[in-house]
């Protein structure tokens, strides 16, 4: 074994498991039977906790890891070959998405490996709650495995401490800007290491207009409120989170549809969005910011603070780089999917819609050839993330096939 | 609207007292000046023209004040925004910034440049009448010279000095009292009445605190000190107008403190505090308290973004400005103080939020 040892005098602070020296780094098979359980039993522990109240996203990933769901995760990932956890994953999780922390280590261990969790210095209130449930379940003898596997540390922003751990790491996943990956993917990693890098993304939502104006009452206050969860939880700053709408259909059709979802979507954040007054003068620089440096827009229209709207008589080619926070939008009306091709690169990731044939959508993506949109799901859909995220099958890449012939 | 016609129209306002008119008067006044400068901005400054296309703003129906498109003044640290010829540019002013920060740039023309001057001449009058004043300037005389920090702080520094005679700095070049030159000062001008001007936080950081280290008090009695430039940093230290007029006192004697609230971007149309503690919008200027939820005009009592109005800014759109600093009106023209107009309190700047979401940049990473 010619494997670095882990370096044991790492200035690390441990959130969930104790000393990095030590580390179990045999593999499991993927959706192991300890692995399973130990989700299952996380599942219940995060869904009996008064905690889930208070952070809708805790209540998310517990449930996202109840029995039932693993089950059909491992159903749809079962192939006839061979796999096996490639050994120690290193995870370096996002400041800003207090949960991804623990998905991350959830596909770690779906995949059968060992798991050192880098959390942020100062961590996040629900990254302290999800800790505490881990450590919880490491103390189980039931979970001893699991337990001798997995650490959840935190350090500050050091290259040296993520340069050793990269060092021994049979896996390495990144999340982060785009500046923070290239940061990070100086530092080497041993030959054989696998990375994945969770970049910065695009996304946008398309709405088919006959659809949204024929959508009665109850259908478009579940699509507002669908809308809302995808764009305004994480202040449209999640990769995942809408910043163009494209209204599929004509003129007069799409300013119908207009009418309705813009309205009953205002009412919505009206009702559950704390705006700011830092955020409140953000959102007017960015409408001014817009104005004067994107000549394809060519009207606003405002919702009060709730919903700033710019109207396209164009699609630029870079609209991606135009983004909105805390409920800004751009929209454009096109009579089908062929503007996609000229804005779609590989920076798009997820294409929310309502009202779309999501399977042909999908095909014509493969027919075409378009570079992004690695995501189309329901809007609502948005934040949910899953063992293939990003294009990536996340649980097939963190394991390894054992081949016969 | 030309340049003659502003400086034509700004004198008749000089010629009224500035704290005297009601509203009734007031405002109409105002609201008509301010959209005149709407339509002047939008002929010549395309950037700004653009910007009222998108908003949907129709300018010539603007009613009233509160219909007067507004910027966020934060707009002046991105673009640069002119409404006269880059020819016609005889002074460009920059706010102060920390290091790495952007800077506001502000372009004058002389029309603008003179009405600035005017106004505040004729609010400083209302201080400390038409005369020049001994003055103490609490700040160290390498501010002018040091490039770096010559900015909002030299250029009040420069604009105040111009009602003072006989310029004397507080402060050596290490922030220090230079206690030599202040009691030369004194001397030469005992019993006389004397303005000390300066920013809030040198004022009590290096003259207060100084003296207080020093174990030395000066006689200031006759002294009216005016200062300004945010209380950010004395928040910081627990340290609010009561305290900071309580503490200068028992060091230097002073009766009259005078904060005023102004920036950059609206030389000249200061908000003064009057002798009931309060900011005053004068006739040249006016503030509006923004809800944060819709932008809506606030009542009385209830705390948002302040808006800050000036009939100054000719040579670029600066004449309705967002602030990102948080206030509540007091109330308008009954002020116990006697002045006219709205009087209100800033109580500081709006926090920044958390950020949220997966797409950070590294800065933000942790």
């Amino acid at each position: 074994m010619s494997k670095r040892p882990l370096p044991a005098d790492l200035p690390l602070v441990y959130h969930a498991g104790a000393g990095i020296a030590d580390i179990d780094c045999r593999p499991l098979p993927p959706y192991a039977p300890p692995t399973l359980a130990f989700l299952a039993d996380l599942s219940r522990r995060l869904l009996a906790d008064s905690a889930c109240r208070t952070f809708p996203d805790i209540a998310a990933f517990g449930y996202w890891c109840r029995p039932a769901n693993l089950v059909r995760l491992a159903a749809a990932a079962a192939g006839p070959q061979r796999r096996l956890g490639r050994g120690l994953a290193l995870h370096i999780a996002p400041a800003n998405v207090p949960v991804n922390f623990a998905f991350s280590l959830a596909f770690g261990m779906l995949a059968g490996n060992a798991n050192i969790v880098r959390v942020p210095a100062a961590p996040k209130e629900q990254t302290l709650i999800l800790c505490a449930a881990l450590r919880e379940l490491f103390a189980e003898p039931v979970h001893a495995r699991l337990a001798a596997m997995n650490r959840v540390v935190g350090y500050p922003r050091d290259d040296a401490i993520t340069a050793a751990l990269s060092a021994c790491c049979d896996a390495r996943v990144l999340w982060g800007g785009d500046r923070t990956i290239a940061q990070l993917r100086q530092l080497p990693m041993p030959p054989r290491c696998v990375e994945i890098a969770f970049a910065d993304r695009y996304s946008l939502c398309l709405l088919d207009a006959a659809s949204v104006a024929a959508s009665d009452a109850a259908a478009l206050a579940k699509l507002a409120g669908d809308f809302y969860n995808d764009a305004y939880l994480l202040d449209q700053n999640a990769c995942s989170s809408p910043h163009l709408v494209l209204w599929l259909g004509d003129e007069a059709t799409a300013a119908r549809a207009q009418a309705r979802f813009w309205p009953a979507l205002a009412e919505v954040v009206r009702d559950k969005y704390p705006l700011s007054a830092v955020q409140a003068v953000d959102k007017l620089s960015d409408l001014c910011r817009i104005a004067l440096e994107l000549p394809a827009a060519v009207a606003s229209t405002r919702h009060g603070n709730a919903i700033y709207r710019i109207r396209l008589a164009a699609l630029p080619p870079d609209i991606e780089r135009v983004r909105g926070r805390h409920g800004l939008f751009l929209e454009y009306v096109s009579p089908d999917t062929n503007c996609l091709d000229a804005i779609v690169d590989e920076k798009t990731q997820t294409l929310t819609c309502y009202g779309v044939d999501r399977e042909q959508l999908a095909q014509t993506i493969v027919d075409r050839g378009l570079r992004g949109i690695d995501r189309i799901v329901p809007v609502g859909r948005a934040l949910d993330i899953g063992p293939v995220w990003d294009g990536y099958d996340v649980v097939g890449a963190l394991s390894r096939i054992v081949a016969t012939q | 609207m030309t340049a003659d016609d502003y400086l034509t129209e700004l004198a008749q306002w000089l010629e009224i007292p500035p704290f005297a008119l009601a509203a009734g008067d007031k405002t109409p006044r105002l609201a008509g000046a301010l959209a005149r400068l709407t339509q002047h901005h939008r002929r010549h400054c395309p950037a700004y023209a653009r910007l009222l296309d998108i908003f949907g703003d129709d300018a010539t129906a603007a009613a009233g004040l509160a219909d007067i498109p507004f910027l966020p003044v934060r707009l002046f640290k991105e673009y640069e925004l002119a409404s006269v010829a880059p020819d016609q540019v005889f002074k460009t002013m920059t706010s102060s910034g920390t290091s790495g920060q952007a800077v506001s740039r502000i372009f004058l023309d002389r029309a603008t440049a003179a009405g600035q001057s005017k106004v505040l001449a004729r609010l400083m009058a209302e201080l400390i009448g038409r005369q020049r004043l001994p003055m103490l300037i609490v700040d160290a005389p390498g501010v002018l010279k040091d490039r770096q920090r010559f900015s909002a702080r030299g250029a009040a520094i420069l604009g105040f000095s111009l009602f003072g005679r006989d310029l004397t700095y507080a402060l050596d070049d290490d922030l220090q009292p230079d206690l030599p030159a202040i009691e030369a000062f004194l001397a030469r001008h005992a019993g006389a009445p004397i303005l000390v001007f300066g920013f809030t936080f040198l004022i009590w950081q290096h003259l207060y605190l100084g003296l207080r280290a020093k174990g030395r008090r000066l006689a200031l009695d006759n002294a009216l000190l005016l200062h300004g430039g945010g209380w950010k940093k004395l928040q910081e230290q627990a340290v609010g107008n009561a305290e900071f007029k309580a503490g200068l006192k028992a060091q230097t004697g002073i009766e009259r403190v005078v904060n005023y609230y102004g920036m950059v971007e609206q030389t000249g149309s200061i908000y003064l505090e009057c002798p009931a503690g309060h900011l005053h919008a004068s006739l040249f200027s006016d503030v509006l308290i923004r809800s944060p939820a819709d932008f809506s005009v606030l009542p009385a009592g209830q705390s948002g973004l302040i808006e800050t109005l000036s009939v100054l800014p000719f040579s670029y759109p600066g004449h309705a400005l967002l602030t990102e600093d948080l206030g509540v009106l007091l109330g308008e023209d009954d002020c116990p103080c006697g002045w006219r107009g709205k009087y209100f309190t800033v109580t500081g700047r709006a926090p920044s939020a958390e950020l949220r979401g997966c797409s950070d940049v590294r800065a933000n990473h942790e």
